[in-house]
């Protein structure tokens, strides 16, 4: 088993989504991180996803990914040179004092924003990749987790290459 | 000037070359069948929606052009649900159109809403929920498209009421070509590929072609045949493949894998070469895919990538259309002089280890089928129901040419026969057709009697009536301690029910009597039933069982 990371371009239609997710789950796939958005070009939408099999399960679901119609392209980034990212905000138990100076100062290591501050909670706003994210939610747990929102992870290839320009 | 939604769609049917479309009326299709009341168009009325899709499957695999269903929302939609399977399965070019609720309660819980779209997304090749009229022409034609090339397979329009009464200027522009850029289909096989392929079918000793479905929707029966005498390789067919070879060909071994011929199979565990030509190495053919196949290199063509290695390692893949591929095979290729030894053995094989015909006495289905056999002489289309039916006619029919044979291959839907009968007389007008049925799946979709009489559809029904669920019953007997947990039916008086629609029939009882039947029914004007009182507990042999390697059959020796 193993960690793929799959860049998939789509055309903007209705329904897409649920075409690239049915097909994970019907072919008894997993989906560990899903993220969605507009791509540089008008009307189509970049899938980041990130799925755990073996070479020959992953191959299989590109291409039935590959078989949708509304599937451009579909790009296994595993193993290349590439940035993954991953955006958290975690509401963490803070109240003013101690707690909250440890806190700060765990955010402040891990270049962690404050973006909100309640009367006994404290909001960080984190970015990295998924390593980073599940550290620095390791060491906020025992001041209390509130609230955790992680997007999924998204990727883009290392140097002035992109998945668009490859056969 | 001023047209509608729903005479546009029936324009672009048309214009698709569409003559004939299976259909059922409801409330939110009311717009769309008052443009089918006086329109060109042929609709055939079923009396059952599943009967629809079947049909229109059945005039696709008989004519190898799109079949065109509809049915209104909610339970029509969801009933055409089993046939668009089926054609999925196995690959079939269909368009299924469906009424949807207007747009403005879409997800509303409206009389007769059901999310189709959503509910056929894993058996479609591609579906579409039409939101305006102004986009019925572009769909139409991406519809036909995608349905007849590449890989087919079915494709539904879901067509809200409002689209359908919705104002469109008449001078509406139909597109000419159609161009998606996410469907690529690959049609020429790489040609380096290709070259590879020629090397090891050149140096093999014992080569096999192992031919399916795929030879037959890309049109590609000569070119099979002809690479086969150029190699002095057999062929076995898969149960969708049968008819890609004539039946009688010296170099054909019939159908492989769990109820194929022993000689079959027997080449398959032997080969040293396997050439997988638009088969997918389904279970029923590999049986245990790790014993399948264990000396062969294997070369596998085929036009959809994701079946290249899907279940079986592949040491030259060539993502094509069969015929094209196999052309520049041939194209290619010199005579292969050193299959001699190998095509002794694989006779010797089919020598010591023929398909039983028993002849004791009693009527046996396999004698029906053969006696068929020998009546029709290749002509005309045989389709069968899914059971011990199916494969005493896949065994023992000898199928000629191609498209000859319809059965529901991949989903083995029981009630697919009668329906696809009707679609299969409707693309061949003038042909005899003729069902061979079992009586549990001949009652799956039996109130097709009703449209086959209101049209005079002139479907020949042979019933293999052994009043079992057969196929269960025999897995009962070899499996299960011969307990009959629900496989046994009370007798039914099919001849009966046909005379009750109006349908002539005559029920068998002795072999003698099949013969003269069978003729009755050939040459009767319309349709015809003829009940045949089979033995009771005749078994489908060989066998191979549920995950054993496809060389350890029982029953397949005298």
């Amino acid at each position: 088993m193993k960690r793929h990371t799959l860049s998939v371009l789509v055309e903007n239609k209705a329904g897409v989504l649920s075409r690239v997710t049915g097909l994970f789950s019907r072919r008894g796939f997993n989906i560990e991180s899903l993220a969605v958005g507009p791509s540089e070009e008008d009307g189509t939408s970049r899938i980041t996803l990130v799925v755990c099999g073996d070479d020959r399960e992953v191959e299989q679901v590109i291409k039935q990914l590959n078989k949708l119609i509304d599937v451009i392209k579909v790009s296994d980034l595993t193993g290349r040179e590439r940035v993954e990212r991953e955006l958290a905000l975690i509401k963490v138990a803070a109240e003013p004092g101690e707690a909250r100076a440890g806190v700060m100062q765990i955010a402040t290591i891990f270049r962690a924003h404050i973006i909100d501050v309640g009367g006994k909670t404290v909001t960080l706003q984190v970015t990295g990749d998924s390593d980073k994210i599940d550290a620095l939610e390791g060491l906020l747990r025992p001041y209390g987790v509130r609230e955790l929102y992680r997007t999924g992870r998204i990727a883009v290839l290392r140097g002035q290459k992109t998945v668009r320009s490859e056969k | 000037m001023t047209t509608t939604g729903a005479k546009v769609l029936i324009e672009g049917l048309l214009r698709q070359g569409t003559k004939t479309i299976f259909g059922y009326p409801g409330g939110v299709v009311l717009p769309i069948y008052d443009v089918l009341y006086d329109s060109p168009l042929e609709h055939i009325l079923v009396r059952h929606e599943q009967a629809a899709a079947h049909a229109a499957d059945g005039y696709a695999r008989a004519s190898g052009k799109v079949g065109v269903c509809l049915a209104t929302s909610g339970p029509g939609a969801c009933n055409l649900v089993t046939g668009i399977a089926t054609a999925y399965m196995d690959s079939i070019p269909l368009v299924a159109l469906t009424g949807q609720v207007p747009t403005n309660l879409l997800g509303n819980d409206a009389f007769q809403e059901s999310d189709i779209y959503g509910i056929t997304m894993p058996v479609t090749k591609h579906n579409y929920l039409v939101k305006r009229a102004a986009d019925l022409p572009q769909v139409i034609a991406e519809a036909f498209y995608l349905a007849s090339t590449g890989r087919p397979g079915p494709v539904l329009i879901d067509l809200p009421k409002d689209v359908s009464t919705g104002e469109l200027p008449d001078d509406i522009a139909f597109p000419e070509t159609v161009s998606l850029r996410g469907y690529q289909p690959t049609v020429r096989g790489h040609p380096r590929q290709i070259e590879k392929a020629v090397d090891l079918l050149v140096r093999a000793e014992r080569p096999l072609l192992y031919a399916g479905g795929g030879v037959i929707l890309s049109g590609a029966d000569r070119e099979l045949t002809a690479l086969a005498e150029r190699l002095g390789a057999p062929v076995t067919t898969t149960l969708m493949g049968l008819g890609g070879i004539c039946g009688d060909h010296p170099l054909n071994l019939g159908m492989l894998g769990m109820h194929g011929t022993a000689y079959a199979n027997y080449a398959v565990t032997e080969c040293d070469l396997l050439v997988a030509i638009g088969a997918r190495f389904d279970d029923r053919v590999t049986g245990r895919i790790e014993t399948f196949a264990p000396h062969a290199q294997v070369i596998h063509i085929d036009i959809d990538p994701a079946e290249i290695g899907k279940n079986k390692p592949v040491d030259v893949p060539i993502v094509g259309d069969v015929k094209h591929v196999l052309t520049e095979i041939l194209n290619r290729l010199p005579s292969n002089p050193k299959t001699e030894r190998w095509l002794a053995r694989v006779n010797g094989w089919r020598a010591a280890h023929p398909l039983v015909v028993p002849d004791n006495g009693s009527l046996h289905p396999q004698g029906v089928v053969r006696t068929l056999s020998d009546l029709l002489n290749g002509e005309g289309v045989v389709v069968s129901e899914v059971g011990q039916n199916q494969m005493w006619a896949a065994q023992h029919f000898c199928f000629k040419k191609p498209r000859s044979w319809l059965s529901s291959g991949g989903l083995g839907t029981m009630g697919y026969g009668l329906p696809a009968a009707m679609g299969a007389c409707y693309a061949r007008p003038g042909e005899q057709v003729f069902l061979i049925a079992g009586d549990g799946s001949l009652q799956m979709n039996i109130q097709e009697f009703g449209t086959i009489a209101h049209n005079r559809i002139p479907v020949r029904v042979v019933v293999l009536n052994n009043r079992y669920l057969g196929m269960v019953r025999q897995w009962q007997e070899l499996f299960f301690d011969k307990r009959y947990s629900y496989t046994e039916l009370p007798p039914v008086d099919f001849v009966g029910i046909a005379n009750a629609y109006g349908i002539d029939g005559v029920r068998v009882n002795d072999p003698a009597e099949v013969r003269p039947a069978l003729e009755a029914a050939r040459d009767h004007d319309g349709p015809f039933v003829v009940d045949v009182r089979i033995e009771r507990e005749e078994n489908v042999f060989p066998m191979v069982p549920a995950g054993a390697a496809i060389n350890e059959m029982i029953g397949g020796h005298e």
